[in-house]
């Protein structure tokens, strides 16, 4: 079935003339239509024509033997990247009408690459989440379900959307952003691959920004090739973008099959948390066992700072986003809401656009840099910031990747975990410091709990070192088999 | 150190969000909850260590200085909620 492929197998079949890109894209087409009522993984849907259209020339590019890398492949775009005349909300009420007059940088790879653009999919508000329940167009159901259980799931956040697409079949992979570990944990929840590249792979130019210093996009896929394949359409230098990487991009997905025999695996004894559940130390014990079978040699390494993580990730996270939001003012885009004074417009736009979890970051982040603050809580975090990274260079001084897990739990219901905020926050406690560190990160699903939710591990790398990483998770998906499927799929009861 | 209201208020003033005084109430619990909580970060002796700024992976690098984009100010109006011919339009400021 069309929408169960990987990209490799799909861009194999289209070389191969087995089928149309137009059969491809129309398949997904189908798939959106019976299941995204379900699962809200789209927020915009590109009307059908469009997509065909872009479909056909992708084959008449197969015809003549000028095909791209991405080219035919229908895909899902985290609503966060520009589009250009196509609705790009943020899943904010306060862009709920914004058509951007440009394209992202990471988008227009993509599509210069021959990428079927399907829609935009759904996402916490601002990216700001890890449920995907602050998108101001409602929840995205997870796609998997607990064993004889029929409760709605969260897929994880903030890349949601993105995840449940890929994983339910109504995109063959989708672009993700990830600030604290919104490409990781997702794909962790939804059973999929999920890679967050160094910090400047991938342009963030037309990206709506979130925390500037530790956004990146990356690749949502099925399989640890395709992240390659696609990070390799993703990933450049880009003028536009003054934090962008001028290095060379390598064929990553060439990485996976690699041999990973004597390469050093660490092991970190921090992340060994105080209550992590049974299943997940075993998971995480199981893939050390599949890597030294597979010849890595595994070494326990100390990362001293990893506990401070998430306290650091939330002063300095909310304090970008107090000032990357401060340009949703009513005046120059987005939607506005009237009052007598210019102050007023200010306060009701932004009063009344932003969700209330949106809005506690920009007040925490404005509290921190405050007259008075700034030292106490800002500039302490950004020196704890340091010694973070510093925990990671060290640690790569002895090792070539870190395996951890990738969240302390599998996907949890909607309505658990919602009224504490730090309890919400949890959620990334393994994924954040590598974020902090800015170092690249991917999670591969490598089993079920004991009710028949999917697991993650995380490898993390040197900086500029995807091709490391991309190789133990090679090997890790080899070994551990994961061919599972969601209770909700395109593919299910067809 | 406890968040109280009047800080709360100047802090929503600052940030340009206008609230009422029960959601006002509501956001410095949240807020007071979280900062009891990343005041953890105070027994990490940072002594004599530089603030990591970005995440210098690359140097900040310098460009020609020449005009590279522009020419679009249609493209820009579009997406403003108000506008009157080539201007955005706000309530009156000067008195």
């Amino acid at each position: 079935m069309l929408t169960g492929l990987t990209l490799t197998e799909a861009r194999a079949g289209l070389a191969a003339r087995k089928f149309s890109a137009r059969d491809l894209a129309q398949a997904h087409l189908d798939a959106i239509g019976r299941l995204n009522p379900q699962l809200n993984a789209y927020i915009t849907v590109l009307p059908e024509q469009d997509v065909l259209a872009a479909a056909d020339a992708a084959d008449a590019r197969y015809a003549k033997g000028e095909a791209g890398l991405m080219d035919g492949l229908p895909v899902g775009v985290k609503d966060l990247f520009c589009t250009k005349g196509v609705k790009t909300t943020a899943a904010s009420k306060i862009l709920a009408n914004f058509v951007p007059p440009y394209e992202s940088s990471v988008t227009a790879r993509l599509l210069a690459a021959g990428s079927i653009f399907l829609g935009k999919t759904n996402l916490d508000e601002f990216a700001m989440g890890s449920a995907n329940i602050t998108s101001a167009f409602g929840s995205v159901m997870n796609p998997w379900k607990r064993n004889g259980d029929d409760a709605a799931l969260v897929p994880g956040g903030s890349s949601g959307g993105s995840a449940a697409a890929v994983a339910a079949g109504l995109a063959l992979a989708a672009t993700g952003t990830d600030t604290g570990g919104s490409i990781r944990q997702p794909a962790a929840f939804c059973g999929i691959v999920g890679l967050k590249p160094t910090y400047g792979r991938c342009s963030r130019w037309g990206t709506i920004a979130f925390a500037s210093s530790l956004d990146q996009a990356g690749p949502m896929t099925r399989s640890v090739a395709d992240a390659g394949l696609m990070l390799e359409a993703m990933a450049g230098f880009d003028e536009k973008d003054s934090t962008s990487s001028n290095r060379p991009v390598p064929e990553f997905s060439k990485a996976v099959g690699k041999s990973v025999k004597g390469l050093r695996v660490g092991i970190p004894a921090e992340y060994r948390a105080p209550g992590m559940p049974e299943e997940i130390a075993k998971m995480w014990e199981q893939g050390i066992a599949w890597l030294r079978e597979a010849g890595c040699e595994v070494v326990d390494v100390s990362l001293p700072h990893t506990k401070y993580g998430l306290a650091t990730y939330y002063i300095i996270a909310p304090a970008e986003c107090s000032s990357n939001l401060a340009r949703y003012d009513g005046i120059r885009f987005g939607e506005r809401k009237d009052a007598a004074s210019l102050d007023g417009i200010y306060e009701r736009t932004r009063a009344e656009g932003f969700g209330p979890e949106v809005r506690n970051r920009i007040l925490m982040g404005t509290y921190v840099l405050s007259a008075g603050y700034y030292d106490a809580y800002y500039l302490k975090a950004q020196k704890v910031r340091t010694l973070i990274k510093r925990d990671f260079v060290q640690a790569f001084e002895q090792v070539d990747v870190l395996l951890t897990p990738t969240a302390p739990s599998a996907a949890f219901a909607q309505g658990e975990n919602m009224d504490d905020p730090v309890q919400m926050y949890l959620n990334d406690i393994f994924t954040v410091p590598a974020s902090m560190a800015g170092v690249p990160a991917l999670s591969v699903p490598v089993g079920l709990d004991s009710k028949g939710l999917p697991l993650g591990l995380q490898i993390i790398g040197r900086h500029f070192d995807e091709e490391t990483v991309l190789s133990v998770g090679g090997a890790l998906e080899a070994a551990a088999g994961f061919a599972h499927k969601p209770t909700l799929h395109a593919e299910a009861g067809v | 150190m406890s968040l109280d209201l009047a800080t709360t208020r100047r802090i929503a003033k600052l940030a340009r969000i206008g609230l009422e005084d029960a959601e006002l109430e509501t956001v410095r619990q949240k807020l007071d909850g979280i900062l009891g909580w990343v005041d953890q970060l105070s027994e990490v002796d940072v002594e004599g260590v530089p603030p990591m700024v970005g995440t210098e992976t690359e140097a900040l690098r310098q460009r020609e200085d020449v005009v590279t984009d522009g020419d679009c100010r249609d493209a820009i109006l579009s997406c403003a909620p108000e506008k009157s011919g080539p201007f955005y339009t706000v309530p009156k400021v000067v008195e």
